[in-house]
Parts: C-alpha cells; structure tokens; sequence
C-alpha cells in the first residue's frame, strides 16, 4: 500500500483492499470456532397455512441434533418487524409465504443438520393464496394478516401537489401507460450468516453480515425478550448487501440458538437457494400513468397508481414505497400532481430495501412517459427532459421545495456533449444485416436519507491511542461501498496523518456508537459529518496536550503534522507515541454527533406514511444507453453505455466511479434478463443458472463522468452516490429500444423473447 | 483417507474424508478462508483456486481429487510480503469493493494469464466470464488485469 496522507477530492486506494486480496480480510462467514455448531431452519414450503401440527421429536432424537427449537421456545414477543412488529422469528400459528421458519435445529455439523431439518414433521392447512396486487385487492381475497386493520393493504398512502389530478384536463397532450416490473434478487455472493455464542457470563455475542447491527440489538431485544445490554453485535465488511441484509435475516436465529447451545458457538450460513427462496427481493410493482403537459412540452400535471408487491410481512414496504411515491414524478417540474399508492401483502418472499429503494421501479415508468410525450411532441426526448428538469428553488413533485444542490440539468447538459449522444445517428445508421441499433436516455434522482419521521443520525468516535496512531470506530456498515475509506480520508485530512497511521474498527455495539444502517446513500454523508466534528476536536485536543510537552504557553504556533506536533517557531517536536502514551484514556477519545437537516416546507400530504417523507437532499444522474437489437432472436446488447452523475462534491473519485459502474451493471441485469419467478408462492428461480446475474461479457464498458456541485450541508459538499445509478439503466434500455425497433415495452424485464415477440407483433402490424 | 498433495508450496499429508468438498477441506480444516463460497454449484467462482496451475472451483472438488496435485489458494499467491502484481493492480485500479469476488477473481486471472500473458480487454471479459461480481460492473477488474500486464514500474 502507497503511504500518503489522504486528500479530499483525491483518488485514494482503499484501506481495506489490501486484505482483501490475500483473502486475509475476515467476513461474517469466515468465522467457525472451537466446538462449532451449525444451525438451520425448517421452513414451511407452503405459501399460505395453517400450521396444525409439528412434530419434532424425530429430529431431536438423531444423534448429533443438540436441539430442536419451535415458536413455543422463544422467550420474548417472538415478532420481527422495523417499522411493524408482524414477522414471527419462527410460527407457530400460520404461515405466510413459503419461506417461512418453523423450527430451529442446531447439530454437530452439516449433514446431521440437513437430515434433522428433514425429519421435523409440519403438518399445515393449506389456504389458498394470494400472489399478485390484483388478486390480494379482490374484495374477497384470503388475509394474510387478519389482525391488521387494512386487511391486504399494509399502507395507502398519497401525495398531492398543486390542483391535482383535476389539473389533466386543462392540459394540451395526455399521455396514459401502464408499466409493470418483477421482483429483482440482490444477489450478493456472501449468503446472509452470522455466528453466535454465550459468554461466560451470559451475554451473547454475534457477528453477522448485516447493515444495520445497532437496529439489530433493538430487533433481538424485542423478539427474543433479551436485555439490550445482554449482547453485542459486530458487523465486519460485508460481501455485498445492497439493502438485502438491511433487516432480520439470521440474528434472532442465531441468538436464541446460542441460548441453547452451552457456551458453544453456533454458524448459520444460507446457501444459495435459501437466499433466494427467504431472503428479501425489490419489489415487483404496477403502475399506472397519466403525464399532461403543454404543447410546448411544459409538464403541467401527473396522476399515478401505484402499487407495490410487498410479499408476506410489513419489513420496510411501507418505506420502500413511499420513496417511490417521492420519486415517481421524476427529477422535474410538475405542478400538479396526484401520486397514489397500495403497498399490499402477498404470499411471496418478503420485498424491502433494495439500491434504488422503490425508485427503480418508477422511474421505468415516468422516463418512458417522457419519451412518448417526446415523440408525440417531435422533439429531442433530451431537450424535454432539460426543459423540464428541476432547479433549485422549484418545486419537486411532492411539493417540496428545492433548498439544497440540484445538478439533474448539469448532468444532462454533460449527457448532450458526451460523444455517444453527437454521434449517435452515425452510430445507429452503421448497425450490420439483421441488427438494429438505438439511443436511449433517462434523467433519475434519488433521495438521500432517511427522511422526516426518523432522525438520521450518527455517532463519530475517533481516538489517538496510547502508541499515537488514529483509530477511527465506524460505526455504520461497509458493505463494500466505501464509508470506511472515506472516513479514513476525512481523518487523515484534518488530522494530516499518513494512512498507514490510521486504524479502523468497524461496527461493533461495545465500542463504537450508534449511527444508523448503511442505507438511503447515507453512511458517508451522516457519518463523514460527525466525523469531522469529531476530528476536529482531537486536532484541538492533540495540540493543547503537546502544548503541555512542549512548554508552550499559547497554542498558536503548534502545528499537527505527519506523526508529530511542532512548534514552528522554536521548531522543538513532540511524537504523537510520546502524546498517546501521556494522555488518560478517556481524554484520548472524541466523540460527535450529527443529526441531518429536514425538509421545512409544511406540506398537507403524505400524511398517511408513518415515516420516511419527504426528503430534502437528493443526488441525481443522467444515462445513456446504446444498445444492438438483434432481429432474429429478439436478444438485446448494450453496446455502451454513459452516465453523467451529480452527488455534490467528490471525496473520491475512485470509490465514486465504483458506485456509479456497479449500479449500472445491476441496473443492465434488472433491465435485461433479472427476474424472480414464482408460481403460487414457489420459487422457480433457485440458482444462478435459472437467476441470471450479469457476468464480466455482459456489461459494456461504461463512461462515467463527473459533475459536480456544491451540498453546503455535506461534508466537504458531498451527498451519497451509491443508489442513484441503479434508477437510469432500466429505462435507458427500455427507451433505446424504442428507438432503434419501434417498439415500447412497458413490461420488465425486456428478456429476449419479450422482444421477439413484440418485433414480431409489430411486424404484423406494420404488415396488416 | 491419507491425501498427500502440495499447498501453497507446502506438502500436506492429511486424513480427510475421501468426499468431503474441497472449499470445506479449505475453509473449515485449514482455516484458508480466502476461496468463498457463493453459490455450491460451480456458477460464481467465488472459490476458485488453482490446481496444478489451472484454475479449479473448490466448490465442485472432493477431497481425493487433491491427491499428488500442486494447489495454490489465494494465500499462497503472494510471496512472503511482496503481493502478487495481479493484487497489487487491483488495489490501485480499484477493483475491489465489497471483496467477496476478490480472491477467485484474482485466482482467474492468474490463471488467464498464464494461458494467454497478453490478453485483450475483450479476452480478459472472456477469460474471466465464470468469475462473478456483483458490485463493480466489471470494468475496473478489466483495467486492473490489464495494466497488471505492464513492467512493474509501470503499474
């Protein structure tokens, strides 16, 4: 690894990287233990039911099973849920989707593991169920939860702008769509894990992949009734979440499990086809719009019906669609506006946070609503996203104002210099026999945060130890985005230390400080705010102690540089080992918090979601999408790709491109083949073969530019970039396909045989 | 049964069951955590090592399948503290995020260029199209393989 000092807004290799190339780098899953047991669940593999009867006794009695629990052995409400507390850790009356556990089992190793788990004996009712928004709205549809008040509907909510709806009447041009999306897997490669075992003196320790360890504590406390400070949870670098392990996967499991098991620890590790089959999804959505503009193209009105698949339990569906609620206007202009939205409850896995949180699924919809009113208007689809696109100052579609950094005309200014978009009629024209080529573009926000209702706050601890290093303690995940170097960054800049100098601890409940999930494109924003607070104060701190060292009497003339503190006037120079080693250990801690603005407007809508609206800070990007139809097959490719991204100033740029490259590849999987299939609450998609992800040959090379702007409330002017990148690919596809056969696809993903069938169809008709 | 073979330069000679999956073998008996397991079935590389220098899933071999061979996991693909150049690019190129692909990534295209030392980026796509990553859209893999490839002052 260079030595360097790190510098804000300059490219800076990650602190973690090198252990994670010698594979020295230790994740949740590589943990075993000494007298190591394995844990796994029973789930129901019935989608909808009764449970009548469960007989374990087989189970527990195969040599090697240490212990067989059921709902009945866990201590506490036994209910899961961050915003409603409506998932059982294990049933014990009915079950809701397939994936639902039934019972625990713990054994000596794997095999006996598996065997116990088939022995468990569940007798379930079956009910019929409900798998789609249509069928769990019908009046007389089975209820997946009866004790809730909204009966299938988890949450209808709306937001109103301006006149409303009403205003579609008055408007030159209408345009009306409706769109559909699937279910889209997060796919990362470590499975959701985690090790558990009780102390000597009764605390419990986990360490887990997981987003969201302080939550975590409150979860666990909860459903197993376990004092707060009666465990620990340690969450090391994650091998990849994207809002996947944002919530309960194993923690109560394993918890109530090292309970049981002695003092031993105990490992959970899903394999693939449980990931699939019980971890969260994106949800599948349905939604109908209605765009009024003037003939000019001045967007005058927008009325849409949303309705998001939120699978068997409430996790953050709510949430998720209130973030798409927010978003499902686009980054533009439209002064009356009526979005509506169902978050509704079916037998399928549960839906919840996924990169682009609700708002990947609309914005399939809205940017292809912009580019038919684009047609029906004749002119360029990017001048009338330009036209249209926010300012500072405007109103956005919840009728917020816009207070902070608003880059999205920046970002397509930049999209309609960059060569791809100059040229691309020269480029279509060169398509070979039976290919036809197209240009698509998109213009996506994404807000950042948490948003009113819940305070989005962290906790900086940074300390100089006792040997004069710097040891910052993060205490918001890293899950491979890059928080932990961007703290770094940030102290090595105010501290002036070179990196090999300063440490990292990450999450741990005992020694660092709550401060949120790594979610809503946060960590940095939230954290690096704290941080800097909190560095600051050690800067202070180091130098009034060296003062003391140094016999001086003001602290003017001192200055903290690379491993030392020197008096530049009589050039006398202390150590920071000489410092550490002389300061008390609380003195050698700096601890601040931050707590991000909210928006001020005093907005009568959105009154029906509990949290989570409105957001006052978003970032913002523009894509370009060049792809190759094949007419034949039907299979699309993206040949190249652009995207020009906002998201205030740059800490850097390296781990910046990361973000925006990586979401453009989940987002060309999402667009193209990415697709969770069920049928009647089974799951037909268990593995990589049958859930394709896309590999090394199917992302283009992809063009990533930086624009930048200024968040005043950022540190060092930065917002988060990670989520806003997942939004533009879909719709950049969708709308180059448009382009380059004619066709328009309102269903996704826009699989081969979709195309071909589409191509087809529009043959006929054209022949008709 | 008795399996001889060489790991990471080291004779090994070791009782293990004949059918036990090499990534456990790895993992859980050595405590080389480096392979990962992503998937159990061959579709992610995430546990890729090399076996007489060609590149093997650990997850689709049994234990008798090492008997006699020279294996090299991602911990022995550096030399004592020098890093392996393919490791060293991919710190400076950024190909790392999450890391969970790293260690087969990295055994891919070492093997990759051991077959061919001069790819192209399309070949390098190619040649590491078994290897799955789900955070960095590939495209900072492609430039780390590449300038891998330059005399070292110039990586």
């Amino acid at each position: 690894m260079d030595i360097q000092i790190p510098e804000i807004g300059k490219s800076f290799a990650r602190p973690d990287a090198a252990a994670k190339v010698t594979g020295a780098e230790k994740y949740a899953v590589d943990y075993y233990g000494d007298h190591l047991l394995w844990a796994g669940v029973r789930r129901a593999e019935v989608a909808h039911g009764r449970i009548r009867n469960l007989d374990t006794s087989a189970a527990a009695r195969l040599p090697g099973v240490m212990a067989v629990l059921t709902g009945r052995d866990v201590p506490g409400a036994n209910r899961q849920g961050i915003v409603h507390k409506d998932q059982p850790v294990l049933a014990t009356d009915k079950v809701r989707y397939s994936g639902d556990a039934v019972a625990l089992v713990l054994a000596e190793n794997r095999e006996t593991l598996k065997q116990a788990i088939d022995l468990i004996e569940v007798d379930i009712e079956t009910l019929p169920g409900v798998f789609t928004v249509d069928e769990a709205l019908k009046p007389d549809a089975p209820v997946l939860h009866e004790e809730h008040p909204g009966g299938n509907v988890l949450l209808k909510a709306e937001i109103k702008a301006g006149k409303g709806e009403s205003a579609l009447k008055d408007c030159h041009i209408l345009i009306e769509e409706t769109f559909d999306v699937p279910m889209q897997a997060h796919a990362f490669l470590e499975t959701e894990n985690g090790i558990a075992w009780q102390e000597a003196d009764g605390r419990v320790v986990l360490i887990a992949s997981t987003q969201a360890p302080f939550r975590d504590k409150w979860e666990i406390s909860h459903a197993l009734g376990l004092g707060m400070d009666r465990m620990r949870v340690i969450s090391p670098y994650l091998g990849g979440a994207f809002g996947g392990k944002d919530g309960a996967t194993v923690q109560c499991f394993l918890v109530l499990a090292a309970l049981h098991a002695g003092g031993r620890p105990v490992k959970m590790w899903w394999n693939r086809e449980e990931n699939f089959a019980a971890g969260y999804k994106r949800h599948a959505a349905h939604m109908r719009y209605r765009l009024g503009a003037n003939s000019d193209g001045t967007l005058q009105a927008l009325h849409c019906r949303l309705y998001y698949n939120t699978g068997a339990y409430a996790h953050l569906g709510g949430e998720v669609m209130a973030l798409g609620m927010e978003h499902a206007g686009g980054p533009y202009r439209i002064p009356h506006t009526l979005i509506e939205g169902w978050c509704v409850y079916t037998n399928n896995p549960i839906a919840g946070a996924m990169r682009g949180f609700g708002v990947a699924q609309v914005s399939f919809a809205i940017e292809q609503m912009m580019d038919l009113l684009a047609a029906k208007l004749n002119i360029n689809p990017l001048a009338l996203r330009k036209k249209n696109a926010l300012r500072r100052g405007d109103q956005n579609t919840s009728g917020v104002t816009m207070t902070q950094s608003t880059g999205i005309g920046d970002c397509l200014a930049a999209l309609a210099e960059n060569p791809l978009w100059l040229k691309r009629n020269d480029w279509k024209q060169a398509a070979g026999p039976f290919k036809k080529r197209g240009v698509g573009v998109s213009a996506v926000f994404n807000a950042m945060g948490y948003g009113r209702g819940l305070p989005d706050s962290a906790i900086a601890k940074i300390e100089l130890t006792e040997g004069g290093r710097i040891r910052v303690y993060n205490g918001v995940t890293d899950m491979g985005q890059g928080n932990a170097t961007a703290f770094v960054q940030i102290a090595g800049q105010i501290l002036c230390q070179e990196n090999t100098r300063i440490e990292l601890v990450q999450p741990d409940t005992d020694r660092t400080l709550p401060s949120g999930s790594s979610s809503a494109g946060r960590t940095t924003y939230t954290y690096g705010n704290a941080l800097i607070k909190a560095s600051e104060s050690l800067r202070r701190k180091i130098i009034g102690r060296a003062a003391l060292m140094l016999l001086a009497d003001t602290l003017d003339h001192l200055e903290l540089l690379p491993g030392r503190v020197r008096d530049l006037q009589s050039g006398r120079e202390i150590p920071l080992e000489m410092i550490g080693s002389m300061m008390a250990a609380e003195d050698r801690i700096c601890i601040s918090q931050f707590l991000m603005p909210v928006v001020r407007d005093k907005l009568d809508t959105g009154k029906g979601f509990i949290i989570g609206f409105p957001h006052l800070i978003f970032s913002y990007a523009a894509h370009l999408a060049c792809i190759e139809v094949d007419e034949l097959t039907g299979a699309v490719e993206v040949k190249n790709y652009a995207a020009a991204t906002e998201a205030g100033r740059v800490l850097n740029p390296q781990t910046f491109t990361q973000q925006v490259q990586g979401a453009i590849a989940q987002g060309i999987g999402y667009a193209l083949y990415e697709e969770i299939k069920m049928e009647q609450g089974r799951l037909l998609t268990p593995d990589f073969t049958t859930y394709h992800i896309p590999g090394a040959m199917d992302v283009p090379e992809i063009s990533s530019q930086i624009v930048e702007t200024w968040e005043p409330s950022g540190p060092y002017g930065m917002k988060g970039v990670g989520e806003v990148g997942s939004n533009g690919p879909l719709p950049a596809i969708a709308n180059a396909l448009a382009d380059a056969c004619g066709i328009r696809l309102t269903c996704s993903p826009l699989k081969q045989e979709r195309v071909l069938e589409a191509l087809s169809q529009s043959r006929r008709e054209g022949g008709s | 049964m008795n399996i001889r073979f060489t790991l990471n330069g080291k004779a090994m000679d070791l009782d293990a069951a004949a059918d036990r999956r090499v990534v456990d073998l790895l993992r859980e008996d050595l405590g080389l955590t480096g392979a990962k397991e992503g998937c159990g079935a061959g579709e992610c590389g995430t546990c890729s090592i090399l076996v007489d220098g060609e590149h093997r899933l650990s997850c689709l071999m049994i234990a008798a399948q090492l008997s006699g061979r020279d294996v090299v996991t991602i911990e022995g693909l550096s030399e004592k503290d020098r890093l392996h150049p393919l490791q060293e690019s991919f710190i400076r190129h950024g190909a790392v995020q999450c890391g969970f692909c790293t260690p087969g990534m990295i055994i891919g295209a070492a093997a990759l260029l051991k077959r061919n030392p001069q790819p192209s980026r399309e070949e390098i796509r190619e040649g590491l199209a078994g290897n799955l990553c789900r955070c960095t859209g590939y495209q900072k893999i492609v430039d780390a393989v590449e300038a891998a490839l330059l005399p070292e002052e110039k990586l």
